[in-house]
């Protein structure tokens, strides 16, 4: 079963000419048809250009030419990554049908590795929301209870990886929107240090929270995947040129002699009881390996959600101001050019978008900027300031992902309610520190929970190290959602 | 009846300020690497930048920040280490991404001044600052619908922004007409103002003489030439000064220049009710100017034409001249060199002669063919050869007008033409006291006829000497000579 | 805090060229009201002397992680071709784009 085969394997497999990557890709066309009508975690599938990409690799094998590191490995991408000639929507009416002239610098790294791209995975639009629920386009659901929210905005891509529907996938994370997804739908979550990767092609949500970063069944996995979207990029000028260090080599180094710190913040609110149960789990089994355990304080916790809902709206509100109808997009056609662009704005965003947009604008406001905006960055500092004390005392902060597992559609009755079910992942952004969700087991009712891993800035090595050992000693192992095996 | 300008100008003050906004030389835009060009066909220079695609990231241009840091250094601009890059927010179907970046709370220069010539005299004006930006693309009006071309979307610019402190519309048509002077002669801007590479928005008020507080000011938008600056902030200055004669007030507002109806009509919009939002771009970080970079900024930096025009006038050349020659750096340029191979220098004599030389005979030949300094046939060296052999006495001015004239058009050396030519001047004492002598003997009726008073015959020996000689008697001379052989 | 009322709603609609139907008007006045009672309690934290931290990497201080000052040199590449730039351009005439006439001056 070519489907459940780690990218590691994939890659191994067709370059040892145990399958052919048309083969590979193949299977997962059919068992996509098969599967994602139901499911619903992409909005595109590119079959022609994966086959093609596919036979391309084979050819390569055959003509005894280099293969990638990542060769003939299906792989799928959130819908807000820029793909050129395949339909980039963000999950938005106001961008359907846009066909990109460009590549995005994380896609063409994989292409450059050998990477197949299967095709677009679904989101809340412009990936702004918690629960995929809020695309424009289609509801993804969870693999492991149908109904149940995959979270987001990455859910389909969570959703896909989590269903063997692709073997890794990319997502994007402003405010938590690869590591919730990835704890709802039981796979590993990575959002790198912010300047990492590259966001040139990536469709803005919030510029200084943006991130891409890989979603995958293993730790191992998105290790490999992170390594090939790393890297310097001259095309985006908060994109640091710092040296990539070999994230697989970190793998096996064991949790004996790490220090994990525990915000005591994270801990004190209300916390789902498997979830608190899960995470007493990982810690023991951390302390087993030779951890050792300490607690922690980020005392301005309580400031970064109110600060996050400032920023990313703030940014957002101008990031979108560019789907104006003009050049590209949706438009509403009205007689005059002020109606035009209204109309074409309130019929292409959906309630969520105009909500935050609505937020930002109001931020933004001259005589309001130094009261909001402003203010919400001092805090990012105060909340900066937080994480470097308490990486003093330790080299990795371990946390809940979310305080709850995947809820029910429709759960999140007010937008307020699902705002705050990011609050454990926001900090991250707004730091601008790398942070992963790697699944720590699963509730009684068969839900997967995330454990967070926050590290310090370009210290993705650290974390991978420690969500090894969780995966190793707390992970799913070959638990897959039922009905999907 | 209201009073005239000129009575109104007795109590009233005009006081203008400028923001005039240049494009930046390069070849490609501020923040991407689409080319920058006048005159393709539209839409032809873009890119998914230039046309504000998603996932589109700016990455700042080395040479425009190079080109703004030398205007900032020859104004004498503080230069901020660390300047910002700010999102300035509005929509407008030429402005692809609904904002325009720009700086706004920590601009590139702060604090400069330009040095304006008015009439006669030097006037310093402060720079409030100067700042990077890009330019939006072309909208054009075709009845009931606009089209938009985005060429010209994303060219970098600098805005500079004066003090308030210009107090009539000559002021400010010189504040532009220096301000063009600067650009080009820094080659940082080609400043063609007809392809609106510099722009300039006016602000005007005008207040009682002797008020401390400037009166309220309405802006001046789409000027694009030194004539229609000077026309529109005459025209503003007058519309003013009618209203607040007759004690009216003065709304805040925006209006537009027509050039053509030669009058200014406020802009009523509902778009007018905006609000920037400016904020610092997230996707760039701040703009470091280091110490390398301002090194070779300040060594590569010319000498400036104010300077010059100083240095000018120190060595003897006339005002009007010395003006003439700043107005263009090649201008300058050629001067110098002029002046430099010519064995006095700028100094005494010789800057002068090279001047009415260069200005006299060079610019017009230039000007007959339509050429600039910079296509000069002639190099400067060669015009300085050609000023010495008149100003030694080896030919006379007159020959040498013809000797520049061969020059300048087969680009033979002016010597070489003397000596082809047969046309030294005379100058040797006996040769020409022989010469002279039998002109007189020719003529002894003429002589006589002098002798007994007839003061008019002198020119006829002139005449004759200089027929005898093929005009290449030193004429000093031959004056001094002929009165000793005439006796009088 | 103080709660939105609808002229301000309607003003910030307006700014961010949004047209809400009145149905939606009502509910972002009171959504973001629920929203600005909540996160508007930053506007009252005593932030006196603290940097604004504008990026998510440390601009402020140099260290070995910032890379500052990247520029990019004046080397054009190609242009899009017009069709590819204006490919999904709902309204054109030949090579130009068309949008509803612009009141003239309208632009600040
Ligand atoms: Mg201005
Ligand atoms: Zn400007």
């Amino acid at each position: 079963m070519s489907e459940w085969w780690s990218v590691v394997e994939t890659a191994r497999r067709i370059a040892d000419g145990e399958v052919t990557a048309f083969r590979v890709v193949e299977d997962m066309l059919v068992r996509i048809t098969r599967v994602d009508r139901d499911l619903g975690a992409y909005l595109e599938i590119d079959g022609d250009g994966a086959r093609t990409a596919a036979n391309e690799i084979d050819r390569k094998r055959k003509a005894g030419e280099k293969l990638g590191p990542l060769a003939g490995v299906p792989i799928a991408l959130k819908d807000n990554l820029v793909t050129k000639g395949i339909v980039t929507t963000a999950g938005s009416k106001i961008l359907a049908g846009w066909v990109p002239p460009y590549e995005g610098t994380a896609v063409e790294k994989l292409r450059a590795a050998g990477a197949v791209i299967l095709g677009k995975t679904n989101l809340d639009e412009f990936g702004m929301g918690s629960s995929t629920e809020r695309s424009a386009f289609k509801k993804t659901k969870n693999p492991w209870d149908s109904s149940r929210v995959p979270g987001g905005s990455s859910g389909g891509s969570a959703a896909a990886v989590a269903a063997g529907l692709c073997a890794a996938s990319l997502g994007t994370d402003t405010g938590g929107s690869i590591r919730q997804p990835a704890a709802f739908s039981g796979v590993v979550g990575i959002k790198p240090t912010y300047g990492r990767v590259s966001r040139w092609g990536v469709v803005a949500f919030a510029s200084s929270l943006d991130q891409v970063g890989p979603l995958a069944r293993t730790v191992g996995d998105a290790a490999l995947i992170l390594q090939t979207i790393c890297g310097h990029d001259p095309r985006d000028a908060t994109s640091l040129d710092v040296p990539v260090p070999d994230f697989s080599a970190a793998l096996a180094a064991g949790a004996r002699g790490l220090r994990v710190g525990l915000p005591k913040e994270y801990f004190a609110g209300e916390l789902e009881e498997h979830v608190r149960a899960a995470l007493d789990r990982t810690i023991a089994a951390l302390r087993d390996q030779g951890a050792e355990i300490v607690e922690v304080s980020l005392p301005h916790t309580h400031l970064a959600l109110p600060a996050y809902y400032i920023v990313a709206p703030a940014e957002a509100s101008s990031n979108l101001a560019r789907y104006d109808g003009i050049r590209y997009g949706l438009r509403v056609e009205a007689p005059d050019l002020l109606t035009q662009y209204s109309k074409t704005r309130g019929a292409g965003f959906g309630p969520e978008v105009k909500r935050r947009i609505m937020l930002g604008t109001y931020a933004l406001r001259s005589g309001y900027y130094d009261a909001y905006y402003k203010k919400a960055q001092q805090i990012r500092t105060l909340i900066k300031r937080d994480f470097d004390a308490a990486f003093e005392s330790c080299d990795v902060l371990l946390t809940p992902t979310t305080p709850t597992t995947a809820f029910r559609f429709g759960a999140k009755a007010t937008p307020l309610d699902m705002y705050l079910a990011d609050v454990f992942t926001l900090s991250c952004n707004l730091a601008g520190l790398p942070g992963m969700s790697v699944p720590c087991g699963l509730t009684p009712e068969g839900l997967p929970v995330g454990a967070q891993l926050l590290g310090k800035p370009l210290d993705e090595v650290t974390l991978l190290r420690a969500g090894a050992a969780i995966e190793a000693a707390v992970g799913l192992g070959d638990r897959r959602p039922g009905g999907f095996a | 009846m209201s009073r005239s300008v000129p009575q109104m100008l007795e109590d009233w003050e005009p006081v203008i300020g400028l923001e005039v906004h240049v494009q930046l030389a390069t070849r490609t835009k501020a923040f991407s690497p689409s080319a920058v060009h006048f005159g393709e066909p539209p839409n032809s220079l873009t890119d998914p930048l230039v046309l504000g695609m998603p996932g589109t990231l700016p990455v700042f241009n080395k040479l425009a920040l190079e080109l703004a840091l030398k205007l900032g250094v020859a104004t004498s601009s503080k230069i901020r280490a660390r300047s910002r890059f700010a999102r300035k927010q509005y929509f407008y179907p030429d402005l692809p991404k609904g904002y325009q970046i720009s700086q706004y709370d920590e601009p590139l220069c702060e604090h400069g001044h330009l040095d304006v010539l008015v009439g006669t005299t030097v006037k310093r004006v402060r720079l409030t600052r100067i700042h990077l930006e890009e330019d939006a693309g072309k909208n054009t009006h075709v009845g009931a619908v606009s089209h938009v071309d985005l060429n010209r979307a994303g060219v970098p610019l600098v805005e500079v922004v004066s003090e308030p402190e210009l107090s009539s519309a000559e002021e400010a048509a010189e504040f532009m007409r220096s301000l063009h002077r600067l650009v080009r002669w820094l080659e940082i801007s080609e400043a063609d103002m007809e392809k609106g590479q510099l722009r300039c928005d006016a602000n005007v008020s005008v207040r009682l003489r002797g008020e401390d507080r400037l009166g309220q000011r309405t802006e001046l938008k789409n000027i694009n030439s030194f004539r229609f600056v000077q026309n529109a902030v005459e025209h503003e200055i007058a519309r003013q000064l009618r209203i607040v004669d007759d004690g009216g007030r003065i709304e805040r507002e925006t209006r537009l220049w027509d050039a053509d109806a030669g009058q200014s009509a406020p802009m009523r919009s509902k778009e007018e009710a905006n609000d920037y939002r400016y904020f610092p771009d997230p996707d760039l970080p701040p703009l470091v100017v280091d110490g390398s970079t301002m090194g070779t900024i300040l060594h590569a930096l010319p000498e400036l034409p104010l300077p010059r025009f100083e240095r000018y006038q120190t060595a003897g050349i006339a005002r009007d001249d010395a003006r003439t020659l700043i107005s263009d750096r090649a201008m300058a340029d050629y001067f110098d060199a002029a002046c430099l191979a010519h064995p006095a220098g700028h100094a005494g004599h010789g800057g002068r002669t090279i001047a009415n030389w260069m200005l006299t005979e060079l610019l017009g030949a230039l000007n007959t063919d339509g050429k600039d300094i910079r296509e000069s046939p002639m190099a400067a060296e060669t015009l300085s050869a050609l000023v010495v052999l008149v100003e030694d006495g080896t030919i006379s001015g007159k020959i040498g007008k013809e000797i520049f004239a061969e020059s300048y058009k087969t680009g033979e050396a002016p010597l070489a033409i003397i000596d082809r030519r047969d046309v030294r001047q005379i100058s040797d004492e006996p040769a020409l006291w022989e010469i002279i002598d039998n002109v007189v003997k020719a003529s002894p009726k003429q002589a006589e006829a002098y002798a007994a008073g007839k003061d008019g015959l002198f020119g006829f020996f002139v005449g004759a000497v200089m027929k005898a000689t093929n005009s290449r008697a030193n004429p000093v001379m031959t004056t001094d000579l002929l009165k000793k052989r005439l006796g009088r | 805090m103080p709660t939105l009322t609808r002229k301000e709603v309607e003003e910030i609609a307006l700014l961010a060229r949004l047209h809400l139907e009145s149905d939606e008007l009502e509910r972002m006045q009171s959504e973001l009201g629920v929203i600005l009672d909540h996160f508007g309690t930053i506007a009252a934290i005593d932030a006196t002397g603290i940097p604004a931290m504008t990026h998510a990497v440390a601009m402020d201080h140099a260290g070995p992680f910032v890379s500052l000052g990247v520029l990019r040199p004046d080397e054009p590449q190609p242009s899009l071709p017009v069709d590819e730039a204006l490919r999904g351009t709902p309204k054109r005439d030949g090579d130009l784009i068309v949008v509803p006439a612009i009141i003239p001056g309208a632009k600040e």
